[in-house]
Order: C-alpha cells, then structure tokens, then sequence
C-alpha cells in the first residue's frame, strides 16, 4: 500500500510540473546533454581517425579504448575529484561541487564509448568506401568528415549509448558534484539521497522521468535509422 | 620505383610494373601504353591481374616496382585529377544521386559552383537528371553503375579505368552502360576497362591486352585479337579452354 501511495504521489508530482522536479531535471539535462555534446565533439572525428589510420600500437589503443567504455563512475570520479581538489593540478579552476566539475566526470566517462563505437562503426563504412574514396584522391583525415556524415544513423547510436552512460550515472557526480540541493543535484543523486531518507514519491517521480527520458531518446534513435534506411538506403 | 614520372606524350605510359605480396609477384614485369581517346580492353581469366593493373595505375595500390607515368593533352587540363575510376560493384553514398556527384567535384577540387554545374551537366548528359533527387543507393545495380560512370566524367578525366563495370547486370542494362562509354570514347576520352566478356571487349575495344598470370601475353588491335590470337594462351582462351 505504502508503494502504491507512493507512486501516486509521484505521478502526482510530474503531472503537477512540480518546481524542486523540474530544478532537478533541468540540471541533469544540462550536465548530461553539456557532457555529450563535448564527447561527440572531440569523440567523433578521433573514432574517425582511428577507423581510418593504420600505425604501429593501433590494435593496443584500440583495445584500451574499448576497455575504458567500463570506466568504474567512482574511480573516475575520484580521480577527477583529486585533480579539481585545492591541491590538485586543476585547483585552481575552483569547480569542485559545481556543474562544471560534474560534466567533466560525465564526460570522461562518455568519451571512451563515443569514441570506441565511432571507430566501430565507421570502420565497416571505410571498408565499403576506401576505394571510392581514394579514387577521388582523399584520405587520412580528408575523409573523416565524408565517413561522420555517411555514418550519421549509425553514429546516433553511439551518442544515445554515451546519453544513457551519463544520465543513468550517479557515483562520479555525487563525488564531484556533492549532491548539493538546488545546485549540483541531478536526478539519479536525488533518486540515491531521498530513497535513504525515506521520500519515496519524489524518488519515484525522478524515477519516472529518468525512464521517460531513456525511452523518449530510444525512440528518437530507432525512428531516425529507421528514416535513414528507408529514405537514404542507410 | 615511381608512379608519376616524367611526362610522355602518351596518355599513359607503364614500364616494367611489377607487384608482389610477401615476395610473391601477383603482377609483371609488365609494359604496356595506351594511346589517346583509345578504348582499350585488359581481358583474361579470373585471377590474370586485370583488376590489379587497373589499381595500380589509378594510384589505389603502390606499385612494387616499375613506373607509371601519364601525361596531358596541352592545354585541355580542366581536371585536378587526370583519371578517374568506375568500380565492378558501384559504391554509393548515402545520399541523392545528384549529391553524390557533387561530392566527388567537391573532392577532386572544383569550388561548389563548379561542382553543382558539373553534376547537373553530366546528370543530364547520360539521362539521369529525372533521378537527380532519389536517394543513390535505393536505385537499381543498373542505375548506380550508369550514376557511378556520370561521377566520373563529370570530374572530365583524360583517362577512365573501368573494373569490369558490367559484371553483374542483365543485358539490358548492359547496354546502356555500352552506350555511354561509346559516347565517352566520341567525346575524346579515352578509356581502358577490365572484362572477362569477350563479345563487350570485341564491341567496345580498338585495342586488346590479353593477360595471363600477371604478364602480358599480346598485345593487339581488337580485331586482329579476335580474327585470330597470335599467342596460344590467347587462343585457348578465346576458345573457352584456358585454365588458370
């Protein structure tokens, strides 16, 4: 009964657009979407790269990339934690306990998957279009962006498995961030922090929304390489 | 080694080309040139090298040794590049049939403008402007290797390598990809193309090179080639009975 009570009032509470909700969800949008944006934007052309180049070592990168797709959030986050510390080579920036400190954590967690399935990705794509491609007298970095915008359905994937990495995260930001009300808390801290104190409804409605969010963005991704298959012969 | 030496005044000139795979020569020694605006057929079995002679004079693999040279008509360079290629299978972006030829103006290095003229002109050229809009790699084998051949002379090359750009397709599209090399070869380019189908080779072909295990065997005007092979792998060939 206690859950069912609950789950009503947390139903409640995302039908009522409830201002703490929102605060919360706003934020986590912000780090999240700020955290991706960034890993898609050195992410993506450096999986690119790596799809394309042949160098002695590529193998060993490759599988160390692949590997830091399993980053362990607390280690990250404390790593991060002690580089943005007072006495840390990154003190100085004064980020610790704020946004920023957060998108960086989320980031470093990201990069490695954006990067590792890029590479995967568009490594198929090259070896459909290598030929074609040098045909035209292009290669090493000219063809990343003809390879970025061809792999574009499949890329969309990478950033999706990068979102969900980010927003389903809570050891890094609760390390870095400091789960501070109204300023650094995000929606899965929040979820972490009322569920111990007890409150339920709020914990349930972030819940909610989390959910919400991760199948919303799913959506998107599935009807836009369903579009590209039918529309571009992706 | 070199694979852009001095000029000649021939289109292209190869000497002594030689290609090997961990000590195991897959093509050559090998010579050969082709005249200007010649259509000129690389013919053999399966596993002869054509494709890889092809591929090494376009650039696409480094050659072990020998040289490759081209030279241009004076004055008539309009291209960045002097030589374009058509593959057996087409390779498609995906993306409009239109964009994808503006893509490889824009890659050879025409300016934008230059780019979109190029592609509407030679879409329009070969009949393909009425699928300028449809998505490339949703039209037929037939249509993308007729679109893969108007990419490539929009980039206006000097010479066209073919790897046997028919391979797969029925009678019908066949020759409409004979008509437009025709016309190609009337507009003055010249053209050396790879296949094993003997009757294209005797309708397309002013010249025949017969190859066989990576070497030159003859070397012939096409109809002396098929009045009569002077050499006997040639007419084993010709007859049905050479075996790799």
């Amino acid at each position: 009964m206690e859950f069912v009570s609950a789950f009503t009032t947390a139903i409640g509470m995302v039908a009522d657009v409830d201002p703490a909700l929102m605060a919360i969800i706003a934020l986590s949008l912000r780090v999240t979407l700020s955290a991706v944006f960034l890993a898609a934007l050195i992410g993506l052309p450096l999986g690119a790269l790596l799809a394309v180049s042949r160098f002695p070592g590529r193998a060993l990168l490759v599988v160390a990339i692949n590997a830091l797709m399993g980053l362990p959030p607390v280690v990250v986050g404390l790593a991060i934690y002690l580089m943005l510390s007072r006495s840390g080579p990154l003190g100085g920036l004064g980020w610790l306990f704020t946004p920023p400190a957060m998108i960086l954590a989320q980031f470093v967690l990201v990069l490695p998957i954006v990067v590792a399935l890029t590479r995967q990705s568009l490594e198929d794509l090259w070896g459909e279009y290598r030929e074609h491609l040098l045909s035209l007298g292009q290669s090493g970095w000219q063809v990343v962006p003809t390879l970025l915008w061809e792999g574009r359905f499949s890329l969309a994937t990478a950033l999706l498995a990068g979102f969900g990495r980010a927003s389903a995260e809570v050891g890094a930001v609760l390390i870095v961030g400091g789960n501070i009300a109204g300023y650094t808390r995000t929606m899965t801290t929040a979820i972490a922090l009322e569920t111990s104190k007890g409150d339920l409804p709020l914990a349930l409605g972030l819940g909610l929304v989390l959910l919400l969010l991760t199948l919303v963005i799913n959506a998107a991704a599935f009807g836009a390489s369903r579009i590209g298959a039918r529309f571009m012969g992706a | 080694m070199s694979v852009h030496g001095p000029r000649t005044i021939l289109p292209l000139l190869v000497e002594n080309l030689t290609y090997e795979v961990d000590g195991e020569k897959l093509l050559g020694p090998l010579s050969l040139s082709v005249n200007r605006a010649e259509a000129l057929a690389i013919i053999g079995p399966n596993g002869a090298g054509k494709s890889l002679l092809l591929r090494l004079c376009h650039g696409l693999i480094a050659p072990s040794g020998g040289t490759i040279r081209f030279a241009s008509a004076a004055g008539s360079i309009a291209a960045p590049k002097r030589h374009a290629m058509v593959f057996q299978k087409p390779v498609m972006l995906r993306r409009s049939a239109r964009e994808n030829l503006i893509h490889a103006c824009r890659a050879v290095g025409f300016s934008h403008s230059e780019s979109l003229q190029r592609s509407g002109s030679a879409l329009h050229r070969f009949g393909l402007a009425s699928l300028a809009d449809r998505p490339a790699r949703l039209l037929s084998g037939g249509e993308q290797q007729r679109l893969a051949i108007a990419r490539a002379a929009a980039l206006d090359p000097e010479i066209l390598f073919l790897d046997e750009p028919t391979a797969h397709l029925d009678p019908g599209a066949t020759r409409q990809i004979e008509d437009m090399l025709i016309t190609l070869k009337e507009q003055g380019m010249t053209l050396v193309f790879a296949t094993h189908d003997l009757p294209q080779a005797r309708r397309l072909a002013e010249r025949v090179v017969f190859i066989h295990r990576g070497q030159v065997e003859e070397d012939n005007t096409a109809s002396a080639f098929f009045a009569g092979p002077r050499s006997q792998s040639g007419k084993a060939f010709i007859a049905g009975d050479l075996l790799w």
